[in-house]
């Protein structure tokens, strides 16, 4: 009787938690959700219906003339080409860069892997700062060029170790054994064997290292001035950060038409982010997994 | 065999690796030559903080000036503001940041519906993956509009609709909390699979106590993620000075300035925009050293007091 009472008594302390804790969550789930639910419902409004408040949790006065205005701006779409670009070029970089960090690092055979190990760490936690570094890159000739993008950022230390800590725990040493006696090379042995079997740690780092490379303002900012190397991150920033519209002509226009120009210069700002950052959030879903999977894999002590 | 292998000396054992494993050299030695060039190389490049950079005679031939641009940097009439933004939004980003993704990680847990769980971990991990540039894009979406919705609720209580984006006392909750909104997700993602391991027998020791599921998560749950908990803080103890250049340079503007400007950003201006190298490397420099002293410090501090250490 006594341990039932006891019992009984707890569930009801639990229930009041998991009540309380189910609304907490669900409340954050909307918090998380809401904005970005915004700015999608909002690009497909009439630009009007926006700017007086009315949209909140669907479209008000379907319209695509925010999508239609965006295609008139050229230099968004080179910014598109452009960040394709970079991302790619920069990501393939990237992975065969860490690759060939995180492969030899991961060799006991390798004589000098503490030292090496050591100069890469020392750079984790201190570095010569932005004109040093800027003076670098500007004596190579790198300053508004293509490669100011890529070169910089060639490689991680994080995703490096990372890698090779993959390569150290999830592949067997009895392979490389193997692979010895059957006279294949170090090199071979990666190729066929190591590679193959880290599918899964390449393909988080590539997303990291894309993801970066997508997102990535940063280096245009200091190393490029030419518009038309100019990423989407770029462009951006001068539509969604930019408070004085641009308006051509207004004398010319009536108080209405300039109204309804600078509530279009508004709606443009959510179609422009649905528009770039839908490529991110698309394969993002199904790759969410592997996401979860690579910060699991870096806490592990390299 | 043995002792005739220690007699070779180490020059002789090394050109002996290279042979064997040449393409394993082969392979490193463009991440050498990258950490050498656009790492090492920078680094030296600090001594520009001790001279009078002039560019035709390199670093090695511009005059010393010994620490004149760091005193210059102590007295300038920012320095107080600039110090005390950084160390400001840094401090209040990590004591409101650091415990959220614990606790939403340790209340995720005891989530019931094991869908709801799924979802809401999904969403909760997507905004990190939205660029700073959004991000602050849609900051001033909704902070500086009229019809904005935290301006549409004000209008509920009948208060006037506020540009937050232009008041400087406004910024670093903004900062902070779109900060935290970003990367709570994120964070909690290591705290969860560490509360996945979590041994179950002592939750079951619990409930035969009588525990409750707040008991446990006190109880059983915060100190067995303890050793996960210490580690995350040392790594943010260490990037302490080290607020983001690319959000607070996005959200500045000339309203709120006096409050959105620090370390990294004045870096940026008196470096990239007013061309003084010397004077802004000074500056990177004194933010990259007292950062160092907070890694090896908050590691020697873990290190003595809970036996746990990065290096």
């Amino acid at each position: 009787m006594k341990w039932r009472k006891s019992g009984d008594r707890r569930s009801y302390s639990d229930k009041v938690f998991d009540i309380v804790n189910l609304l907490i969550m669900i409340m954050l789930l909307v918090v998380f959700i809401w904005p970005l639910w915004f700015v999608v419902i909002a690009s497909f409004s009439d630009p009007n219906q926006v700017w007086l408040g009315n949209v909140v949790l669907w479209p008000k006065g379907f319209t695509l003339v925010s999508y239609e205005e965006l295609l008139k701006y050229e230099r968004i779409w080179i910014g598109y080409a452009n960040t394709i670009f970079y991302t790619v070029v920069g990501t393939l970089v990237n992975l065969i860069m860490t690759v060939c960090g995180a492969y030899p690092l991961s060799r006991k055979d390798f004589m000098p892997r503490h030292f090496v190990m050591v100069l890469l760490l020392i750079t984790m936690y201190f570095s010569g700062g932005l004109i040093p570094t800027y003076l670098v890159v500007s004596k190579l000739g790198l300053i508004n060029t293509r490669w100011a993008m890529i070169i910089p950022g060639a490689m991680s230390v994080y995703n490096m170790i990372v890698t090779r800590t993959y390569f150290m725990n999830s592949i067997p040493p009895s392979l490389q054994e193997a692979a010895t006696l059957d006279g294949a090379s170090s090199f071979q042995y990666l190729v066929r064997v190591v590679l193959p079997l880290s599918k899964p740690i390449l393909a988080v780092i590539g997303l990291y290292y894309a993801v970066g490379h997508w997102n990535d303002f940063y280096s245009a900012l200091i190393y490029i001035y030419d518009e038309n190397l100019l990423p989407l991150q770029s462009f951006l920033r001068d539509i969604l950060m930019s408070t004085k519209l641009t308006l051509n002509n207004t004398s010319s226009m009536d108080m209405a038409t300039v109204a309804a120009k600078a509530q279009l210069a508004q709606t443009l700002k959510y179609s422009v982010i649905i528009v770039s950052t839908v490529p991110v959030l698309c394969i993002y879903p199904f790759i969410q997994k592997y996401f979860v999977k690579g910060v699991m894999i870096g806490s592990v002590k390299g | 065999m043995i002792t005739q292998k220690k007699k070779e000396s180490s020059g002789v054992r090394l050109l002996k690796n290279i042979k064997k494993h040449w393409i394993l050299y082969l392979m490193i030695t463009p991440v050498v030559l990258y950490y050498v060039i656009f790492s090492y190389v920078p680094m030296y490049g600090v001594l520009l903080a001790f001279k009078d950079y002039q560019i035709k005679k390199g670093i090695l031939g511009s005059p010393w000036v010994g620490f004149e641009h760091f005193q210059r940097f102590f007295s300038a009439y920012d320095f107080e503001r600039l110090l005390m933004n950084t160390i400001g939004l840094s401090v209040y980003g990590m004591l409101a940041g650091f415990p959220i993704p614990i606790i939403f990680a340790l209340m995720l847990n005891y989530l019931r519906h094991t869908k709801l769980k799924k979802v809401i971990q999904m969403v909760s991990y997507a905004p990190y993956f939205i660029s700073t540039v959004v991000i602050c894009g849609m900051i001033t979406i909704f902070m500086s509009q009229d019809s904005s919705i935290f301006n549409v609720f004000r209008g509920f209580f009948g208060l006037e609709p506020v540009n937050f984006l232009a008041k400087a006392e406004w910024f670093k909750h903004i900062y902070v909390w779109s900060g935290i909104w970003q990367g709570m997700g994120w964070s909690s993602i290591i705290y969860i699979s560490a509360l996945a391991g979590v041994d179950y027998e002592m939750h079951e020791a619990a409930i035969v106590d009588g525990a409750t599921k707040i008991q446990r998560m006190i109880h059983v749950d915060l100190p067995s993620i303890k050793p996960t908990i210490l580690m995350l803080l040392i790594l943010q103890m260490g990037g302490l000075l080290g607020v983001g250049f690319e959000k607070v340079y996005l959200l500045q503007n000339s309203l709120n300035r006096s409050a959105a400007s620090v370390i990294s950003t004045y870096v940026y201006e008196v470096g990239l925009i007013h061309s003084d190298y010397g004077y802004s490397t000074a500056v990177g420099l004194f933010n990259s050293v007292i950062s160092l002293i907070l890694v090896v410090g908050s590691n020697q501090l873990s290190k003595k007091f809970a036996g746990e250490s990065l290096f």
